[in-house]
């Protein structure tokens, strides 16, 4: 999503609009689904239901993210489903007994060993020069079997307190606090970085990797940033993972590397590089999550769930690309 | 005041700056020595050379493959050199990156602009910490200073992409600003302001290294020219009156056959046919707003010019032609049978063929050679069919050493220089056969020995029974290569010229639209 017009004239809004409509097009199905869903629903309509829609949704929306950053650059990650569940049943393992300070400190470790794996990654798509898809697929490997190193069956625990600061509502009351997790996200992570030059160089990259180098964008920094930053949301969508379910599972992740590429092409990201947001994506994982649930209420299937979430995947691409060549 | 007998370190201050100061300005601003770059078996720089004064204009010339575009992508960090020296006022520099290059005082200004397309030009700017300020006052100068600077790069058109990668590149301050066919796909009048802002460029006391096909701008701009010639510096001329000549030698390596320089009488053979019973014969072309009606015929062994500015219908009228676009209304027919183009194999199989002026759009540029040329028979293979490998060997020899394409780096095309591109194209057709070869700017970037072998082939084609129909966007070239010229304006043909009458001066003033009573006033 480009940085909004300093001007209110009516030329700078229009063009606003129609660089961003694809995300503001999202939202509005997103708030489409919830007003259909309120109706069907509107006795059960209470604070239960508002966080079990949002909390599973939220660590889809974290794990869109983190492959939007990396597709925004031009790039991809077949590994953020793995880093999830590694970071589950590692935060798992080692808050069973502490407090809640300590889980706090825990967290912080493992975001930074996110950031630093993420790195790592980076830097080894720079220098091998093998694509990244392979290299993100067998570091998934890798991470998937740590994971069950270190957790064979489900197991571990968290503090309450630590489960409470991520899902559930804010302070006991209705509010879900996975939208302030989110919100914390978005603007201390991403929302500083996508306008200042280590932003833009990622979208460059992602646009034309050789108009970038010209330029004078370092390549190699520039990677490792958005794999990086990629590496933290992963982590931290499996931080919620550990909070919702209040252990750690091996298999917990496993779900999200498809689904995560599945919600950026949904938000509008092109899968070429260089072009969407991350708004886009974290509206997309709340549809994807509440397509489930509502398919759920009316009584369907759920091997029919995953049909219906892959044509809703392959119509909106569908529709991006004759969106695309009417432009053209 | 110095006292007596006593030698003070500032008596020497005022000898030792002048000294400094001369030896600054006698310095050469960039000095290549023994420049080296090998790619496996090939070697693409032997012993490359490069002086450039300071507050000079320079030329770099040279055929594709001679090293040009290898030297020019050392010295703006894009790869790194085998061997030798590279020095900036005396000063050794290791330019490991686009950024150290620009670090060093050398900005690029590239054929295809450094800017990201989905990104806003300020966007852009920012990216690369250019001052905004200053891009716009050089945009002003050049008399473009209303771009929407808020738009996105992918949507302004490439001329204007072009000034910006070059406003972009004077911001920084750089000492020497290397332009890479700049004025390629720039029209007439932008070129000129291009001109204006080298000359102040040089004013100031920087120098401009300017890469062109073009020798007739080169001689009008340049101070002096640098000749390589097979990965060597062969020679440093001043250009003067004439020039042209020389320059086209040291290229060549001889003297070259053929005749005089383009801007002369044609020198092709000129076995025009006798007015030919008409092959292709198109009658009320019109496509959206760009076309408008054109009619015209072509005849068999003619090769028909098309004269234009920019974005005057040429490429409308070819984009129909060639069934990239299907026309709004009009018909087209060969041989009297009336043809519907819908899409390129329509055009193909009725012996339309193009030669676009983008050689990767006819190209596989990962493909080998081989299969490139041989492409189009796929179609013919019967059913499910075995490609006969040994046949199709020959013949494709046969086309290569018939256009004597230079493939030292055989395997993919792309490996290959863009005259040697555009003939693997030529070949592909030749081989499959075709009724009308249409020509868009085939010589667009490249080389004058490939340009003219390329316009001696549309020749000896045309002899042997083909047609050809050929827009060139160099004027001088037209009288060369053609026995007619049709001019196009706002889409429509308002004149039509043989070759004897069609020498730049007429072609410009029917490109611009002056109808006789004007020519006859001005």
């Amino acid at each position: 999503m480009s940085a909004p017009a300093g001007l209110l004239s009516m030329a700078a809004r229009r063009r606003w609009l129609r660089r961003n409509a694809w995300v503001v097009g999202a939202y509005a199905v997103l708030a489409i689904m919830l007003l259909y869903e309120r109706v069907i629903h509107s006795m059960a309509f209470g604070a239960y239901d508002m966080q079990s829609l949002v909390d599973p949704a939220v660590s889809l929306a974290l794990a869109a993210m983190s492959q939007a950053v990396v597709v925004l650059a031009g790039g991809i990650d077949l590994s953020i489903g793995s880093m999830m569940s590694l970071s589950n049943v590692i935060a798992a393992n080692w808050m069973v007994n502490t407090g809640f300070g300590g889980s706090l400190a825990i967290s912080l470790v493992l975001l930074l060993g996110g950031a630093l794996t993420g790195a790592a990654t980076g830097l080894v798509i720079t220098y091998s020069r093998v694509p990244d898809i392979i290299v993100t697929l067998a570091t998934g490997a890798i991470w998937g079997g740590l994971a069950l190193q270190v957790m064979p069956t489900p197991g571990g625990g968290v503090p309450q307190d630590f489960a409470n600061l991520i899902t559930g509502g804010v302070r006991g009351s209705g509010f879900p606090v996975g939208f302030v997790v989110l919100a914390l996200a978005f603007i201390l992570l991403w929302f500083p970085l996508r306008s200042s030059r280590p932003g833009l160089a990622i979208y460059a990259l992602g646009s034309n990797r050789t108009a970038a180098f010209l330029s004078g964008v370092n390549v190699v920094r520039t990677r490792v940033i958005a794999y990086a930053l990629g590496g933290v949301f992963a982590v931290l969508g499996g931080l919620t993972l550990t909070a919702q379910t209040l252990n750690g599972a091996a298999s917990s992740g496993a779900t999200f590397t498809l689904q995560s590429v599945a919600a950026i092409v949904i938000g509008g990201v092109a899968l070429t590089g260089g072009r969407g947001g991350l708004l886009g994506p974290i509206a997309a994982a709340f549809i994807l999550t509440l397509l489930s649930t509502l398919l759920g209420y009316l009584n369907v299937d759920p091997s029919w769930g995953l049909v219906i979430q892959g044509v809703v995947m392959v119509a909106a691409v569908m529709v991006g690309g004759l969106l695309l060549r009417r432009r053209r | 005041m110095k006292s007596e007998g006593s030698a003070d370190p500032s008596d020497f201050k005022d000898e030792w700056c002048m000294m400094a100061e001369y030896q600054a300005a006698s310095m050469d601003l960039l000095s290549v020595t023994d420049l080296q770059k090998r790619y496996g078996a090939v070697t693409a720089l032997r012993a490359g050379a490069l002086t450039v004064a300071p507050g000079e204009i320079h030329a770099l010339l040279g055929a594709n493959g001679a090293g040009k575009s290898t030297m020019v992508k050392m010295l703006t960090g894009v790869i790194r050199p085998d061997g030798g020296t590279i020095r900036v006022r005396g000063q050794a520099v290791r330019l490991r990156s686009p950024r150290a290059a620009q670090k060093a005082g050398l900005a690029a200004v590239f054929q295809d602009p450094a800017l990201a397309p989905d990104l806003t030009v300020l966007e852009n700017l920012r990216l690369t910490g250019a001052s905004v300020a200053a891009v716009r006052q050089w945009l002003t100068t050049m008399e473009i200073g209303d771009i929407q600077l808020r738009s996105l790069v992918s949507e302004l058109p490439l001329p204007t992409l072009r000034m910006l990668d070059l406003a972009r590149a004077l911001a920084r301050e750089p000492q020497l600003l290397l332009l890479d066919e700049i004025t390629a796909a720039l029209p007439a009048d932008l070129a000129e302001r291009v001109f204006v802002v080298m000359r102040r460029w040089r004013e100031l006391g920087r120098s401009v290294l300017f890469i062109s096909h073009r020798l007739a701008e080169v001689r009008a701009i340049c101070d002096r020219a640098t000749v390589l010639r097979d990965g060597v510096r062969v020679g440093v001329l001043d250009l003067a009156e004439g020039s042209e000549e020389r320059i086209v030698e040291l290229m060549l390596g001889s003297a070259h056959p053929g005749g005089p320089a383009p801007s002369r009488a044609p020198s092709l053979p000129f076995d025009g046919p006798e007015r030919p019973t008409p092959l292709l014969e198109v009658s009320n072309l019109s496509l959206g707003n760009e076309l408008h009606g054109v009619s015209f015929a072509l005849g068999r062994g003619e090769v028909l010019g098309v004269a234009a500015l920019e974005g005057q219908g040429q490429e409308a009228l070819f984009d129909a032609l060639s069934g990239r676009r299907a026309a709004d209304a009009g018909t087209v027919a060969i041989r009297g049978k009336k043809l519907r183009l819908r899409q390129p194999y329509d055009a193909i199989r009725a012996g339309l063929v193009l030669v676009p002026a983008d050689r990767l759009l006819a190209l596989l540029p990962q493909r080998s050679v081989r299969e490139n040329i041989a492409l189009p028979r796929y179609n013919r293979v019967p059913g499910w069919g075995v490609i006969r490998q040994g046949r199709e060997r020959s013949w494709i020899a046969e086309a290569v050493a018939r256009l004597q394409i230079d493939t030292r780096a055989m395997g993919q095309v792309r490996r290959l220089s863009g005259g040697n591109q555009q003939k693997v194209t030529i070949a592909r057709w030749v081989a499959c056969g075709f009724d009308v070869l249409l020509c868009f700017d085939p010589t667009r970037g490249i080389d004058v020995g490939t340009k003219r072998q390329i316009y001696t082939l549309l020749r000896e084609l045309a002899n042997q029974g083909a047609s050809v129909l050929l827009f060139t966007s160099e004027l001088p070239e037209i009288q060369l290569a053609c026995d007619r010229v049709l001019v196009l304006y706002e889409g429509r043909i308002v004149r039509e010229l043989p070759a004897q009458q069609s020498d730049e001066a007429t072609l410009l003033h029917a490109a611009h639209g002056m109808t006789h009573q004007e020519e006859a006033v001005s």
